[in-house]
């Protein structure tokens, strides 16, 4: 195997991703200054110029590099694209609740880079090893960040938790993936479906042992239940522009990662995975539907609202058709949009000293500040599915994958728990329009969170009326 | 001459307990972690084994890389823990009950 320097142009992204944040970590050791400009403004460059490498290295026909651990193709180039765009109001909107919390440090900036450089290896890992080390580049940042707010004695039990049933996870991830390496003598993904592929011997037991290990594994990142337990508390625990960041973006690495092991790798053993993410999609969206109605935090009810949405990527990815595909890629960009919205919202409504986390909170929004409730009625809506919104189309697109393999039953389930969300999305939309404020404090964001906000809420708005302007870039 | 269904027993055995041990311990966070890095340690005898049963040196490279990820990650759980234990002076799992819902 030789090494040709010219193969490194190709993860150009990660690249600058990497310099973008160690550059982060030096610049605030060098500017002493308490608005932290610096960093934040390199921050925003870092995403820019990584879109960019993404956008010109991209296109073309795929390229496996670095020994066959590090793929680029057109999934992950759109993948990888949407995930950097999103980033970008992700952090504008940190900023502004930080500030409001006395918590703006740059740790937040840097764990949140290597948080994203680890989804973008995520996305591009052709083999399990670089599947692990991405995954694992994520979560310790995650972990890190959740017990951001170092005096919160909520956030301190929310990283525990999460730390423990997040380590468990990739545990089980391991221990599958050891099976398959004995079972197949391969790590990487094309090398597995060969060696599945050239098996006739009939005896795949090994094999199949390790995938349900891997499935468990990839369920528990998602928050599929019954391996959510973590969600709501994280959630919860975590201050808003943490959970802005693990409530939004990860989901996009997560279906890179199931599409590129049971999609890419396990594609002709489809009759064997298929089954459990039916069980994993119904009841996801059984509980997560259910369960939020109950919720007076609206951060866990968002917490549950994810649950119920993972249960519709499962929809799409289980059908095994490239449509199927696209259409649960497409849910998570989505989704990920609607989610840095929603808790974009909560930020902007927070004052110094108090935290909206809730739903009574919300009431009489439109009184107090129109646009920020126009924007939240988008994004419920959204949530919710209702048409001409973008969420209507990436429920559509999941159900449309479904049908076409005959699951009626299946689709069916899926609309009538989506109409039991409907309640709780709807709910917010009454508390903001029809009922009194409950205190009349006036709602101050700062001016680049607010023109964020409304470009996002108006971005829900645009790609329901055209979605092909999203849907038409997701490739595979 | 030790099979490799052997070393696959013990890699199996060790890592029930680690998973057991995660679900019924009630008392320390400690032993938490301590079941967390068992587990790594068990999924790391099935890739030594598998490897010089396979005759390919893939597996112990990965080894290499779940021994350095978990370092990382003790680093971060070890933190963790004092934080917590800054806030809340107890590191009881029955005492980790703030969010419920």
């Amino acid at each position: 195997m030789e090494f040709d320097n010219s193969q490194l142009m190709t993860m150009l992204p990660e690249i600058v991703m990497l310099t973008g944040a160690l550059l982060v970590l030096l610049v605030d050791l060098m500017v002493r200054d308490s608005d932290r400009m610096w960093p934040y403004a390199l921050t925003l460059g870092t995403l820019l110029a990584a879109f960019a490498a993404a956008v010109s290295v991209g296109g073309g026909s795929s390229e496996i590099i670095l020994g066959g651990n590090y793929v680029r193709d057109a999934m992950g180039d759109s993948l990888k694209g949407a995930l950097l765009l999103i980033a970008i109001p992700l952090f504008i909107y940190a900023r502004e609740g930080l500030r409001k919390m006395d918590e703006w440090r740059t740790e937040y900036l840097t764990l949140g880079l290597f948080s994203i450089l680890g989804m973008m290896i995520m996305i591009s890992a052709n083999g399990f090893i670089a599947l692990y080390l991405g995954l694992e580049l994520l979560t310790l940042s995650l972990y890190a960040l959740v017990a951001y707010c170092r005096d919160s004695s909520k956030g301190a039990e929310a990283a525990m938790k999460y730390f423990v049933l997040g380590a468990l996870a990739s545990g089980l991830l391991l221990y599958g993936i050891s099976m398959i390496y004995g079972a197949t003598g391969k790590i990487d993904f094309p090398g597995i479906m060969q060696q599945i592929a050239a098996d006739n011997t009939g005896d795949n037991t090994i094999f199949v042992f390790g995938m349900v290990f891997v499935v468990i594994g990839i369920a528990f990142k998602f928050g599929a239940v019954p391996f959510h337990m973590w969600m709501p508390d994280v959630y919860q625990g975590s201050s808003t522009p943490v959970t802005l960041l693990i409530g939004s973006l990860p989901k996009i690495a997560a279906v890179a990662i199931a599409l590129r092991v049971l999609a890419g790798a396990m594609e002709s053993l489809h009759q064997d995975w298929y089954m459990m993410l039916v069980i994993l999609a119904i009841l996801s969206m059984a509980l997560g539907n259910i369960v939020a109605i109950a919720q007076q935090n609206i951060k866990r009810m968002l917490a549950y609202s994810t649950i119920s949405h993972v249960g519709f990527i499962f929809l799409g990815i289980l059908s095994g058709t490239d449509e199927g595909y696209r259409a649960a890629m497409f849910y998570a960009v989505v989704y990920a949009l609607m989610a840095v919205g929603a808790f974009g919202i909560l930020i902007a409504l927070d004052r110094k000293g108090v935290v909206v986390d809730q739903l009574h909170q919300l009431k009489g929004l439109n009184d107090r500040h129109p646009w920020l409730a126009l924007t939240m009625l988008l994004i419920m809506f959204s949530m919710a599915g209702v048409p001409p919104t973008v969420g209507f189309w990436a429920k559509l697109f999941v159900l449309e994958a479904v049908v076409s393999i005959d699951m009626w039953w299946l689709a069916v389930i899926a609309v009538f728990f989506s109409i039991i969300g409907a309640f709780y999305y709807i709910r917010v939309v009454k508390f903001m329009y029809f009922d009194k404020p409950i205190d009349d404090e006036p709602v101050v964001v700062g001016g680049a969170a607010q023109t964020m906000l409304a470009v996002n809420g108006l971005a829900v708005l645009l790609f329901g009326l055209f979605p092909v302007l999203v849907f038409g870039l997701m490739k595979l | 001459m030790i099979a490799l269904s052997d070393y696959l027993i013990v890699g199996a055995i060790l890592f029930s307990l680690s998973v057991v041990g995660i679900f019924i311990n009630r008392k320390s966070v400690i032993v938490l972690l301590m079941c967390i890095e068992l587990m790594l340690l068990a999924v790391n005898i099935n890739f030594v084994a598998f490897s010089a049963y396979l005759n390919d040196m893939t597996g112990q490279v990965f080894v290499f890389f779940i021994l350095t990820v978990a370092a990382a990650e003790a680093a971060i759980g070890l933190a963790i823990l004092v934080v917590l234990f800054r806030n809340r002076r107890t590191i009881n799992v029955q005492d980790l009950d703030l969010l419920k819902g």
